[in-house]
């Protein structure tokens, strides 16, 4: 039986959390973990493609909107849609909604400021590789950190997303009730965090690799990390 | 007008000269020195390097009788381009602070933003990664639309800058007065992690080594930013907003990466940062190090546009540039890593054995002069300043605090005093800040002084800028002194311990002896205070001349303390933790209020002496302090500073916003209720400890000699209450400190 899974951390020019997540994967969770070069034309063998924080290509034009054209992006979307587990953190999120892997856009903060700090988020689905571990309703302790984090889809695609249940996060206050004053960037719906149809692609603006260990104050991001780890290496699909 | 244009309407090269702000007597100096007339373009070195910003001609004479050197520097200040601090581990910390004042005074968001660009290459190009960013700002009256811009400006310039390059802004500080309306200060501070074996040199070595220029390519920005940093703001400062230069943070994280990827190859020489006088400053200041010369070609620097002159290439401040020499032989090795990372690296030059930098331009020589005449210590002049001490000296003493009438409510004083902008939260800033990217930092802004640890091993660092500059103009020596102890105070109360220093000097134009005179005893008074604690001065920065027709700004030697905490377990918070948990005042309570921010606030004055400072009781405050976190006795420990026991108690309650506390609280000491609360008598700190352990603390406390009070207990209850003068709500307390400077910059 495999103990670790592999990841594979993408660097972008102006990626900056991809050293930090790089070492919760490989000193806290002690998985494998290797860089993917944005240069690079395939993610080689890994299970989980991590596009992680930052400011790839400096956020120039718009956050992501460059970086999806980084060589590497065309196999991260053939890894995705032959069921590769993909998760965007923050700006990685950004990338992959410019990719087209993830349905919205991410806009300018209604505060037109950055905005970094501790929020609430409640786990609306945790039937997913990367929420297992949580219960449904579970409040978590994340911390976000994004000019460019205004989460909007049309009124159509919102109806979609909750028909599938492809909400993961919503933004709420520490006893888990979805408010305006939670909501620190004026996501649409609140929304915090989306998966694709199909399961297999997160995108989450909150930052787990932040939250993974005690020395830091709070260790609920660990629970998404676990969930990957445990959900993947404990299910069939994983042994096909 | 051209700088040719200029040069072809002025008679001779010596009106030039004293145009380009050097002195008659300069000039004479320089061809002493050189033996002739200089050209056009070495006169424009001379004019950069010789201004007060790159040459701290005024300065460096008083600069010397800092402590320079010892305890666990690894080099002596001013000899890189940071200052290097063993933490044991093989590793060490290379930090510094460079102000970015006149810039930001009229380019407030570039301004700030090259300063943070500035002071971060300062740290990679040791071989450091930078791990921390501080910001000491200072700013007029924030009613002020102007000073609202200015403000908003300078923390979204910090903020977009840091957050791109990836490296968490921690702390700092940010105070408002009026002398600071025309010139703000912007003073950056970054801190970098690198091991002893991997620390590069801004030197210059190896005959034939060949020299490179890495990172941007060279444009007409900033051309004279140095020569302008050396002047008063006057109204036509406007018309220099061209000599503050663009900063590009995602060039900078590129070039960061590719700068430490290349150091690792073992082929890089030294590496100087391109910062104030570009070119001109790193080809002198390395080949002067190295005692070695350099024969550069000007054709080869990659330019932005056609047509630059030698003299525009020698002086352009573009940032995100490095000078690099390599060995020779593996240039194509180092040129190859910065092609990864899509950035230019060209070979200009090599390195030469005869002292001289020898510049081509189209293949006519255009620089032929020794390097060292450029340079401090070199042939760049020195002065000694008349100093005078300032009259309103005896003025603003004379007062007698007690005939100051007696507030009717000490709640509503109190009240005003948390909504000071200058005593109330600086969420606003920070949160613009990522104060976490790094996954390093475990104390987040808020608190006494940031705390970050250190990968791969069991410790932390604790940093912390300081200056209360009110005490320093009313008292330079024992003001700089305060800011010296006051700093050391703070990480104490993190656990670290204190062990060394960077300064960042800001004053007016020292060609005023009374503004020179608040310099010298300034110096002193921080040079006896860094002795006493036995915290050298790293390194730092002079800016003067922030001055305008308003006058200067108040004397502000701002200082950017480390502290080292041997173990992660001895971090502390000052939030109170539990209720039931007993408050103990360390040291003493005291009736001083001159130069206070209650003074300042309730009354408009800024009046009366600084402080006094006992530095040995201080020193043994420090010690029970420390000696009680390690032994695990000590919950939270708060320094008491601006807004007095009142306001440091209260900041216990709420500093942890998601979990207000209250207090209960019985001073005892026979002194004037406002000045009590409010007096900012130093060498106080509020700490925390369980009732079973009150015996084995004050046991402690014995063995340190100190004086001490166990003042009152944490509660359970939501009031902040001391004696029978205050008792308040702790959410609405709350809701003032931590909404007041957004309900002045934001309209909700």
């Amino acid at each position: 039986m495999p103990s670790k899974l592999k990841f594979g951390v993408v660097v972008f020019p102006g990626s900056n959390c991809d050293y930090d997540t790089y070492f919760v994967l490989e000193k806290i969770f002690n998985q494998d973990v290797k860089f993917i070069w944005h240069k690079d034309r395939s993610v080689g063998d890994v299970d989980v493609v991590i596009l992680p924080g930052g400011f790839s290509y400096g956020d120039y034009l718009r956050p992501g909107a460059i970086a999806r054209f980084s060589p590497i992006m065309e196999d991260i979307i053939r890894f995705a849609n032959r069921g590769g587990k993909v998760l965007g953190i923050c700006n990685g999120f950004q990338v992959l909604v410019e990719a087209g892997l993830l349905p919205g856009a991410l806009l300018r903060n209604s505060s037109l400021r950055f905005v970094c700090k501790y929020v609430y988020v409640r786990v609306e689905n945790n039937d997913t590789f990367f929420t297992s571990l949580c219960d449904e309703g579970e409040v978590l302790k994340l911390p976000i950190a994004h000019g460019d984090g205004n989460y909007y889809v049309d009124d159509e695609t919102l109806k979609k997303l909750i028909d599938n249940n492809q909400i993961v996060f919503r933004y709420c206050d520490r006893y888990g009730n979805v408010t305006e004053e939670s909501n620190p960037n004026g996501s649409i719906y609140n929304i915090a965090g989306v998966i694709n149809e199909e399961g297999n692609v997160l995108g989450m603006m909150p930052h787990p690799e932040r939250c993974s260990e005690p020395v830091l104050g709070c260790t609920d991001g660990a629970k998404i990390f676990n969930s990957l780890i445990h959900s993947l290496l404990f299910t069939e699909e994983f042994f096909k | 007008m051209s700088y040719k244009a200029q040069v072809e309407s002025v008679k001779s090269m010596r009106e030039l000269a004293i145009e380009l702000g050097l002195t008659s007597e300069e000039y004479d100096r320089i061809i002493e020195l050189i033996g002739r007339e200089p050209t056009f373009e070495e006169l424009g070195m001379f004019s950069v390097m010789w201004s007060e910003h790159c040459s701290y001609k005024n300065s460096i004479a008083v600069l010397k009788t800092l402590p320079r050197s010892g305890g666990r520097l690894l080099v002596s200040a001013g000899e890189e381009n940071a200052g290097l601090v063993d933490i044991g581990d093989g590793l060490a910390v290379a930090f510094k602070i460079e102000s970015h004042n006149h810039p930001s005074a009229i380019e407030p968001y570039q301004g700030a933003a090259t300063g943070v660009g500035g002071i971060l290459r300062d740290i990679f190009t040791m071989g450091a990664r930078p791990i921390a960013i501080l910001d000491s700002l200072r700013f007029g009256d924030l009613t002020e639309p102007r000073v609202k811009y200015l403000f908003n400006g300078v923390v979204r310039g910090i903020a977009d800058y840091g957050n791109s390059f990836g490296c968490p802004t921690v702390a700092g500080e940010v105070y408002f007065d009026k002398s600071y309306t025309q010139n703000p200060l912007v003073n950056a501070m970054a801190v970098g992690i690198v091991k002893h074996d991997e620390i590069v040199r801004a030197v210059a070595k190896g005959k034939g080594n060949p020299v490179l220029i890495v990172g941007s390519s060279t444009g007409r920005d900033g051309i004279h930013g140095a020569t302008f940093a050396s002047e008063e703001i006057s109204e036509e400062s406007e018309s220099k907003r061209p000599s503050v230069q663009v900063g590009d943070p995602f060039t900078e994280k590129l070039l960061l990466e590719a700068t430490l990827e290349a150091i690792k190859t073992g082929y890089v020489v030294g590496i100087q940062d391109m910062g104030a006088a570009g070119i001109t400053c790193s080809t002198s200041e390395m080949s002067a190090r190295g005692k070695s010369g350099m024969a550069i070609d000007l054709d080869l620097v990659p330019v932005r546009e056609k047509g630059m002159s030698a003299y525009e290439i020698l002086l352009s401040e573009s940032q995100e540039r490095m000078l690099m020499v390599v060995k020779k032989g593996f240039e194509d090795k180092i040129i190859e890593i910065f092609k990864k990372w899509d950035l230019n690296a060209v070979v200009i030059g090599y390195v030469t054995d005869d002292g001289m930098l020898k510049i081509k331009k189209d293949g006519k020589l255009v620089v032929d002069i020794p390097a060292d005449s450029l340079v401090v210590g070199g042939g760049a002049p020195v002065y000694y300043r008349e100093a005078k001490e300032p009259e309103y000296l005896t003025e603003v003493r004379k007062i007698n605090p007690y005939e100051i009438p007696k507030p009717d409510d000490l709640n509503e004083a109190f009240l005003k005093l948390i909504s000071s902008p200058n005593i109330a939260s600086k969420e606003w800033v920070y949160q613009q800040y990522d104060t976490m990217v790094g996954t390093n930092t475990v104390v987040l802004p808020g608190g006494d002084a940031a705390v970050i640890r250190i990968k791969g091993t069991n410790k932390a660092i604790s940093v912390k800028t300081d200056c209360n500059a009110r005490y320093v103009y009313l008292n330079p020596y024992r003001g700089a002194m305060i800011a010296v102890a006051e700093s050391a105070r703070n990480v104490v109360c993190t656990g670290a311990e204190p062990v060394a220093i960077t300064n960042c000097l800001n004053f007016g134009n020292p060609y005023k002896p009374e503004i020179f005179w608040q310099f010298k005893e300034a110096v002193r008074g921080m040079g006896d205070a860094c002795r006493f604690f036995n915290t050298p001065v790293t390194g730092g920065n002079v800016s003067f001349y922030n001055e305008s027709p308003d006058g200067a700004v108040y004397p502000t030697p701002v200082i950017g303390m480390l502290g080292i905490i041997d173990d992660l377990k001895y971090i502390t918070t000052a939030n109170f933790k539990s209720p039931g948990d007993l408050i103990v005042l360390l040291g003493r309570n005291t009736d001083e209020i001159g130069g206070s921010e209650y003074l300042a606030r309730i009354y408009n004055k800024v009046l009366g002496d600084a402080p006094g400072i006992d530095l040995d009781l201080e020193k043994r405050v420090q010690r029970t302090c420390l000696d009680g976190i390690r032994l695990g006795l000590i919950k939270s420990a708060h320094d008491v500073s601006d807004g007095g026991i009142a306001v440091a108690l209260a900041e216990c309650c709420m500093i942890d916003k998601e979990n207000l506390l209250g207090c209960e609280v019985e001073l005892k000491d026979d002194i004037r209720p406002d000045f009590l609360l409010f007096g900012e008598g130093q060498s106080r700190i509020i700490v925390t400890v369980e009732e079973g352990n009150l015996k084995k603390f004050e046991e402690i406390c014995f063995k340190n000699e100190i004086p001490y009070a166990v003042i009152g207990v944490v509660s359970e209850g939501k009031r902040i209450k001391i004696n029978d003068w205050i008792d308040l709500e702790i959410e609405k307390v709350a809701d003032l400190y931590y909404n007041a400077i957004r309900r002045i910059m934001e309209v909700i």
